[in-house]
């Protein structure tokens, strides 16, 4: 942390605002004049010395009535996000490489319009919106997810320059809002032996396996799984085919860390089970998967699909 | 934290573009006409460019455009800088910028160039007309700034409001400012050369047909209010310049000062407070005989009252003059002799009638009284517009012309009298001057401009004698406008005869009167007399800006407190449901603390069947209010309200 970031958590006041509803009352509200405010400033003081040197009167009102525009403008300015209330709704889980997309509602308890309330959150395009009178309504902050694990929110800026745009109000708010972010899956053929309870299952035509129909190939799937002559009455242009069989219900996949590639390395091969785990789920398959030190068991549909992403997207590094 | 620079869209590009034109289109009355051709162009340009979306043309263009601009300027005024070259060059300035609105910032200068240009409006003019033009354009500005930082989709009639709602919040302090705000007793350093160009007013020589033109103009010179009961019109002689060397042509004042007059008053001092327009001169234009002077002023030789400093912009003067005086009993001997000159040839056939008629009579006053006898019963006329005289002028106008203003009628009354060996000379100032009933202002106007002569006569000293008196009576009793033939060029405004007509231009004349006096002449003395009324009368700046800073704290305060705390009350929806509570209460049912509206309903239903199906449509209609649209259900709950409150008030 740099000196700024400390000297401006001592000035601003930042702290955790936790989960609940945050109020903008006068404490969290500052304002400083902007550029525009500057500018128009000294145009103020040119304008004065212009009057008085000419012996302007109505000179001088102009600049008067100017001077104390601004001034009734920084206080609507400050108002603008005086009584707003903030509160952290959700964060869908996201891969790495995608953009995490944490939801706020704003909601504007006073009769009074809000217009351009931005949002800036680190280094991403400002988010502007407007609140109606007693009226809410969402705001998306979005940030790339670079890194698997929790993305927490980071400490995001409200500030607004509504109506006269001479000074900046701004509020620094940090609701506790945090984004799962699961392993980028990596593409690789699926573990050649994956096998199922009793080590029968998958594409293979093992046993009393029963032909399903067949399916587009998808990238993970190896060649050796392709069913040619089905795929060659399609055409050229047209995809592989993967023959599908209906396994029993003993029938599981097993994405086990010892599967990978021995040349990948740590999150390689958490990409590499994200994969598989995205691709079973895909079909609809029954699969577990095995970690060193933590396992999860048999099961799919959404719910097995949520855990094993979960416990890739926490594994320890 | 980096903000991208916002781009304009054409809605506000329009906006601002009505803006800068709104500022600028005054400046076009007194900009040449090329400037004026090129800016409107330039505008011209700048609409067709936001019509069609185009982009902004590009660097080198630009600066060839302002290059061509700057050229521009130097050519027609020889300099970039002084006062008039200094507008037109923001005005230009501005028309190039828009051009070039690319984004907020942009948008943002425009609009601070625009609030700027209407400062400089005031270089040339201050009047209440001047004064709404800057309430409109302020608010257009301003609607515009607003505009910058609103969505787009924002109405132009809630922009409008909006601006006119902070306008309005300001107000309070701006007003504060104006009363309190140390005011400085300008200027600061020296004007450009141009700084005062334009006036009007009397001319400290006279060729004869000089002062015919001044006539010509409406303008106020200025306005007189008389604390004692005002004299008779023709006593108004207002002094100015005095008029005591003659070249054949041009009559010049005397240079160097003579020793102070010597006055002797015979009647009460007649008190008045003049406020006199920018003429650019020194002279005050007293009542004659000026008898206590106000600060900063002081007696000429000749009796003129002069200020310090040249009039530069409107002041205000409190004089107390004497209708009957005697100046300069005597005389000193080459006063006299100056006085009698006259250039050594030319005007013979004058001359010799002068000294024949003086040798025929047997005082100087009997001379006097012939001369003006013979202005009075000879064919002479007054009128605007004399022939053209020829070298020998007094001759030409003497013996054949006899048409002339009251400039021929003094000058060569003057020169017949320094023929004859009397001292005599020209005064210029003003005569006359129309009351307003409405502010009980007299109103002295560059036609009332005049002239007329002084002699000096033995024991008497120097008196007053007026030959257009002679010829024109009415002049001196009514005004030009009675002593002129009809036909005459004279300006509209003062030939106005018809009741209604003159009374339109008194109300007129006297608003323009009170915005004179309390909005434009609010300065240092006027400031200071006011805190002497609030009991400060010593207040310096230090303690003005105390008081200011104090009472300026506390409306920014009081403003604050307004905005932030004002109670949900302003809205209609909340006034509406309180009121149906009150009626619930006198059927003796309360809500209870926590309750929802919904909850509410629920128990009041349980409690009451009677009343379930009207309460239950208040709070549907109450919460439509609330959760969605406001405007359809807000008649609905009126009327729902409405309902229950006839109900049970049965």
């Amino acid at each position: 942390m740099t000196w700024r970031d400390t000297l401006q958590k001592k000035l601003f006041r930042w702290h955790d605002d936790g989960d609940g509803t945050i109020s903008l009352g006068r404490r969290r509200i500052f304002i400083l004049p902007s550029a525009a405010g500057l500018l128009y400033a000294l145009t103020l003081l040119v304008m004065l010395l212009a009057a008085i040197n000419y012996r302007l009167a109505l000179g001088h009102a102009l600049t008067f009535f100017l001077a104390a525009l601004g001034v009734v403008g920084m206080i609507h300015t400050f108002r603008n996000l005086y009584g707003l209330r903030l509160k952290p709704l959700s964060a869908a889980p996201v891969f790495v490489g995608e953009m995490a997309e944490f939801t706020l509602r704003v909601s504007n308890p006073t009769p009074e319009a809000r217009p351009d309330l931005n949002f800036a959150l680190a280094e991403q395009p400002i988010r502007t919106i407007a609140v109606d009178g007693l009226s809410e309504q969402k705001i998306q902050l979005t940030l790339p997810a670079r890194q698997r694990g929790w993305l927490t929110l980071p400490r995001v800026r409200l500030r607004s320059r509504y109506p006269l745009g001479l000074f900046t109000a701004w509020s620094d708010l940090h609701p506790r809002l945090r984004c799962l972010v699961y392993p980028q899956p990596l593409p690789q053929p699926l573990p050649a032996h994956a096998s199922g309870a009793d080590s029968s299952g998958g594409n293979q035509p093992q046993g009393q396996a029963e032909f399903a129909g067949f399916r587009p190939r998808q990238a993970s799937d190896p060649l050796r799984h392709v069913a040619w002559k089905a795929s060659a009455r399609g055409g050229p242009t047209a995809p592989l085919l993967i023959a599908q069989y209906h396994d029993g219900e003993e029938n599981c996949w097993q994405f086990d860390w010892q599967d990978c590639p021995p040349e990948a390395d740590h999150e390689q091969r958490l990409s590499i089970l994200t994969g598989w785990v995205l691709v079973a789920a895909a079909q609809g398959w029954t699969y577990r998967l095995q970690l060193p030190g933590q396992r999860i068991p048999d099961g799919q549909g959404e719910a097995q699909r949520l855990r094993c992403l979960q416990a890739l997207a926490l594994y320890p590094a | 934290m980096k903000t991208p620079p916002i781009a304009l869209d054409r809605a506000a590009r329009y906006g601002l573009l009505a803006g800068a034109l709104i500022a600028c289109l005054p400046h076009g009355l007194h900009l040449p006409v090329s400037l004026n051709l090129l800016a409107a162009l330039l505008l011209l340009a700048a609409f067709s460019q936001i019509h069609q979306d185009q982009a902004a043309p590009s660097r080198w263009l630009l600066l060839l455009l302002v290059g061509s601009c700057c050229a521009l300027i130097l050519f027609e005024f020889r300099t970039l800088f002084g006062r008039d070259a200094g507008v037109a060059t923001l005005v230009l300035f501005m028309s190039l910028k828009l051009l070039e609105m690319r984004s907020a910032r942009d948008g943002f200068v425009v609009i601070t160039l625009g609030y700027f240009l209407l400062l400089t409006h005031y270089f040339y003019s201050q009047t209440l007309l001047t004064g709404l033009w800057l309430i409109g354009a302020l608010w257009l500005l301003t609607a515009c700034m607003i505009r910058l930082q609103s969505p787009r989709s924002t109405a132009i009639t809630l922009l409008f409001r909006q601006a006119g709602r902070l306008g309005l919040q300001a107000l309070p302090l701006m007003l504060l400012l104006y009363l309190l705000f140390p005011r400085v007793d300008g200027p600061l350093w020296g004007l450009p050369q141009d700084a005062h160009a334009g006036r009007t007013g009397l001319s400290d020589t006279l060729r004869m047909g000089h002062i015919s033109q001044l006539v010509q103009s409406g303008d106020i010179a200025f306005r007189v209010r008389f604390d004692d009961p005002p004299p008779p019109r023709q006593q108004l002689y207002w002094r100015g310049p005095v008029l005591e060397r003659f070249d054949g042509e041009t009559w010049h004042p005397a240079s160097g000062d003579d020793p102070p007059p010597r006055i002797e008053v015979l009647s009460p001092a007649l008190r008045y407070e003049s406020t006199l327009e920018a003429h650019g001169k020194r002279w005050l234009l007293a009542l004659d005989a000026p008898g206590a002077l106000p600060a900063n002023s002081r007696l000429d030789g000749r009796m003129t009252v002069l200020a310090k400093d040249n009039l530069d912009q409107r002041q205000r003067w409190t004089f107390a003059s004497h209708l009957d005086y005697r100046l300069n009993s005597i005389e000193m001997p080459h006063i006299r002799q100056r006085n009698q000159q006259l250039p050594p040839r030319g005007n013979p056939r004058s001359r010799a009638l002068a000294v024949d008629w003086r040798q025929s009579e047997k005082s100087d006053q009997a001379f006097v009284d012939r001369v003006l006898r013979h202005f009075a019963e000879q064919p002479f006329y007054y009128t605007l517009q004399p022939p053209l005289l020829g070298a020998d002028a007094i001759d030409d106008f003497l013996f054949d012309r006899r048409r002339g203003f009251c400039e021929h009628y003094a000058a060569s009354f003057v020169f017949l009298m320094r023929a004859a060996g009397i001292p005599a000379r020209i005064v210029g100032g003003y005569q006359g001057g129309e009351l307003n009933p409405l502010d009980n202002y007299w109103v002295i106007r560059q036609s009332d401009a005049h002239a007329w002569s002084e002699v000096w006569l033995s024991d008497r000293g120097w008196v007053r004698v007026d030959p257009t008196a002679a010829v024109a009576p009415s002049r001196i009793e009514h005004g030009i406008v009675d002593a002129l033939p009809t036909g005459e060029a004279l300006p509209a405004i003062i030939q106005l005869r018809g009741d209604w007509a003159r009374n339109l231009r008194h109300r007129w004349e006297a608003l323009n009167n009170a915005w004179n006096q309390h909005v434009l002449g609010y300065d240092l003395a006027k400031q200071r007399r006011l805190l002497a009324q609030l009991g400060w009368p010593e207040a310096d700046w230090r303690q003005l800006s105390a008081l200011l800073a104090g009472l300026g704290g506390l409306v920014v305060l009081g403003l604050t407190l307004w905005a932030l705390y004002q109670r949900p009350s302003g809205d209609p929806a909340s006034r509406l449901w309180q009121q149906a509570l009150r009626q619930l209460a006198r059927r003796n049912v309360h809500l209870a603390p926590g309750e929802t509206p919904n909850t509410f309903a629920h128990r009041v239903a349980q409690a009451h069947p009677d009343l379930a199906p009207r309460l239950n449509r208040v709070v549907d209609h109450y919460l439509q209010v609330r959760y969605g649209d406001l405007a359809q259900a807000l008649p609905a709950l009126r009327q729902a309200v409405a309902e229950l409150a006839r109900w049970s008030s049965r």
